[in-house]
């Protein structure tokens, strides 16, 4: 059995601000690190490993520094690393990333079983597995809470949906995210570092893939695109008061009561 | 091929510009500038650079016919066809865009046994409402689902699609946007409409702390997911209006690699979502005892508790209470925080509230900007004072609770 798990490397912080004279971002630090939420499909997949002595391979596109995050996942179990880092990557939105990513999958092969995390921290839109999974042809499922069985066909999960939970049997070849707390992520083992100081990954360019039309990758496959950046709005209607504890509280009774919430 | 090209001969400091830009894309290596995967292609290089040192080549693309596509289909979110109040916000965004352009709105209602309760649609306003109705469609599976929508769009061609930012929404929306190779814009906030149909969409960016605007520009449909609370929804209509068309699509089309084995609802619980009061505690708790404190406000004041999320992490607070980003949008008619010091995460959930308290003991917290009302000053001190005011409604466990608390923060 073969397992991709999709992980991203985020900003490390989320502190972006942006200069309002000149509306450039302001970012405080430039460190990156595995996105908080691929660590539970990463995860996922060593236990599935370890059950089913799966083949798990960690798949990253972005620029080259991304191989420090497959590096992180060396450090937690026994995976291999693929990158996919091109130039004519750069501006990518969902639809392009997802593509380049299926593209990236279909150059390795296509596994039985493909994790991703829920969402990023950066991105945040949570759409990236599904447009994968369209691209590939596949099914698939989101916000995967639970895995209950599974065999060399296909598994049983459990997902949350708005109200309800949904038991359902996926067949393979398939795609699952995984909600945060499906397992608990192991921390990566320094005993492992020192023996896997060197361990190789595969790097791909846009040029390795079936279709190497740069039109169909990074801006240029991008159709959403981002006309302006800006600050968030703030409400010029707030009203700031200072004094006394005591006095504070006494005015706030007042407001709440004019406003008939006592 | 849209890309940044460097003039280097217009950049006196290479070493300098190198901060131009926010992602670290522009390297420098053997005396040469050049730009890496990491480019979001945000051009803010080509307009903070050294002038004329950046500049973005674009080549003109074919323009598709955008007359061609008419129509702004709302996706109808339902349980069982019980409808998703979502769908009636949509609704409401749809009409007030629609309007604009003189397009009609409609809904796709997807699942079985639904075209009775596809009447309730009639009063909000739509054109036109298309059910699919088919014992394959019975419980929410992408593939199926995600079928009906592209027999759909194939059939009617609508210019906008608007889908629920719920789970199933964030499973179908993509689906189908990929499928006709388009773009899908998460979680906006805000929407409007060009008079070439181009959608506006404004969505938090970049983990929250900047909006983007965004657009799709040469490709339709153009998807966009709102979450739940965003918009507000129209009033019931007395007189309902609109044509319910029922549509067929072949089972082979609606074959699926998943196969449901059983639904059951989430065990119920009290739901920010909903709450009429909201009183939100952050890290300017000390404690998890403390809580009682913020409790016996929320009691008093008949709302409910939520948390930023470092509480949630501190295991201190049930999850499914967190404002924000990733955590829930609520809407209440008040909403007091407490401690908290009004990240753009935090803040990205609390839009819709009505009347914003805030209690924090620094005056430059960011809470303040977005607060209606701001108390600058201890929540250990504040809120007993308040609680004293309100009266004896509390119990006295709490007052005990109180009193230690107190002497903690004299002592
Ligand atoms: C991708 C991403 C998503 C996120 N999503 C969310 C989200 O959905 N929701 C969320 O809440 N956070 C979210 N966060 C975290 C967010 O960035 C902030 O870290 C968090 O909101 C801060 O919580 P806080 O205001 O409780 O804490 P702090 O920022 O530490 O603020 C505490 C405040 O309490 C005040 N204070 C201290 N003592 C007292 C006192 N005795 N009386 C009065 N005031 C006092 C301080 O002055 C300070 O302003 C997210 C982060 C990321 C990266
Ligand atoms: S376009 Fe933006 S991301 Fe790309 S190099 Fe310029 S500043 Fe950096």
């Amino acid at each position: 059995m073969n397992i991709i798990v999709c992980i991203k490397q985020v900003p490390g912080t989320s502190d972006v601000k942006i200069d309002e004279k000149t509306g450039s971002l302001i970012r405080d630090g430039m460190d990156a690190k595995m996105n908080p939420y691929d660590l539970y499909a990463l995860e996922t997949a060593l236990q599935i490993g370890q059950e089913t002595e799966a083949h798990v391979t960690v798949l990253s596109m972005g620029p080259p520094q991304v191989k420090e995050i497959i590096q992180e996942a060396f450090l937690m179990g026994d995976v291999d690393g693929v990158i996919l880092t091109d130039r004519r990557l750069a501006g990518a939105d969902c639809l392009a990333t997802s593509y380049a990513i299926s593209q990236c999958i279909q150059k390795i092969g296509l596994p039985d079983l493909i994790i991703c995390g829920k969402q990023t921290t950066d991105g945040d839109t949570a759409q990236v597995g599904a447009e994968i999974a369209e691209f590939l042809h596949i099914p698939h499922i989101t916000n995967v809470l639970k895995i209950e069985e599974m065999n060399a066909n296909g598994m049983i999960v459990e997902a949350d949906l708005p109200g309800m939970l949904q038991r359902s049997e996926i067949r393979f070849p398939a795609l699952i995210t995984v909600e945060k707390d499906i397992y608990q992520p192991r921390l990566p083992s320094f005993t492992r570092k020192k023996r896997l100081a060197g361990q190789p990954m595969q790097v791909f360019s846009v040029q390795d893939l079936a279709d190497h039309d740069e039109n169909h990758y990074g801006l240029n496959g991008s159709p959403t695109q981002v006309m302006r950046i800006f600050p968030p709005e703030t409400d010029t209607t707030s009203e700031v008061w200072e004094g006394s504890s005591q006095d504070l509280a006494e005015k706030l009774f007042c407001a709440l009561q004019e406003r008939k919430f006592i | 091929m849209a890309s940044i090209i460097i003039h280097q001969e217009k950049i006196k400091n290479p070493g300098d510009v190198l901060k131009v830009c926010p992602f670290g894309a522009i390297q420098y290596e053997n005396g040469v500038l050049s730009i890496s995967a990491a480019c979001k292609m945000c051009k803010l290089c080509v307009k903070n650079g050294p002038v004329g040192a950046f500049e973005l080549v674009e080549q003109p693309l074919v323009q598709i016919d955008k007359d061609a596509w008419r129509g702004i289909a709302v996706y109808v979110e339902h349980t069982h066809g019980e409808i998703h109040p979502v769908t009636f916000e949509l609704i409401g965004k749809a009409r007030e865009l629609a309007a604009k352009i003189a397009h009609p709105v409609y809904a796709v209602f997807v699942g079985y046994q639904i075209t009775s309760k596809a009447e309730e649609l009639r009063h909000y306003g739509v054109d036109r409402i298309y059910v699919y109705d088919q014992p394959e469609l019975e419980v929410f599976r992408a593939e199926p689902y995600a079928a009906a929508m592209e027999d759909f769009i194939t059939a009617l061609r609508p210019s906008t699609v608007l889908v629920g930012g719920t789970t199933v929404g964030r499973s179908l929306a993509p689906r189908v946007a990929a499928h006709f190779r388009t773009g899908l814009t998460a979680d906006c906030t805000k929407l409007d409409m060009q008079p070439n149909t181009d959608l506006d969409q404004i969505r938090p960016a970049f983990g929250g702390n900047i909006m983007a605007h965004i657009r799709t520009r040469n490709h339709r449909p153009q998807f966009a997911t709102v979450r739940y609370k965003i918009f507000s929804a129209p009033p019931r209509l007395q007189q309902p209006r609109g044509e319910i068309q029922v549509m067929y699509l072949d089972p082979e089309r609606l074959r699926s690699g998943v196969r449901v084995l059983s639904i059951e609802s989430k065990p119920v619980v009290e739901n920010i979502e909903n709450a009429e009061v909201i009183v939100a505690v952050g890290r300017g708790l000390r404690k998890e005892q403390d809580l009682e404190l913020i409790r016996a406000l929320a009691e008093r004041l008949g709302g409910q508790i939520a948390s930023t999320r470092p509480l949630i992490e501190a295991g201190w607070v049930d999850p499914r209470r967190q404002i924000g980003l990733s955590g829930r949008t609520v809407s209440p008619k008040l909403l007091i925080t407490c401690g908290i010091s009004g990240s753009v995460q935090f803040t990205a959930g609390m839009g819709a509230a009505n009347f914003v308290v805030a209690i924090n003991n620094d005056p430059q917290a960011h809470i303040f900007k977005v607060a209606h009302l701001g108390l600058v000053g201890d929540l250990y001190e504040i809120i007993p004072a308040l609680l004293q005011q309100l009266g004896s409604g509390q119990p006295s466990q709490v007052q005990e609770h109180l009193k230690t608390v107190k002497s903690e923060v004299i002592g």
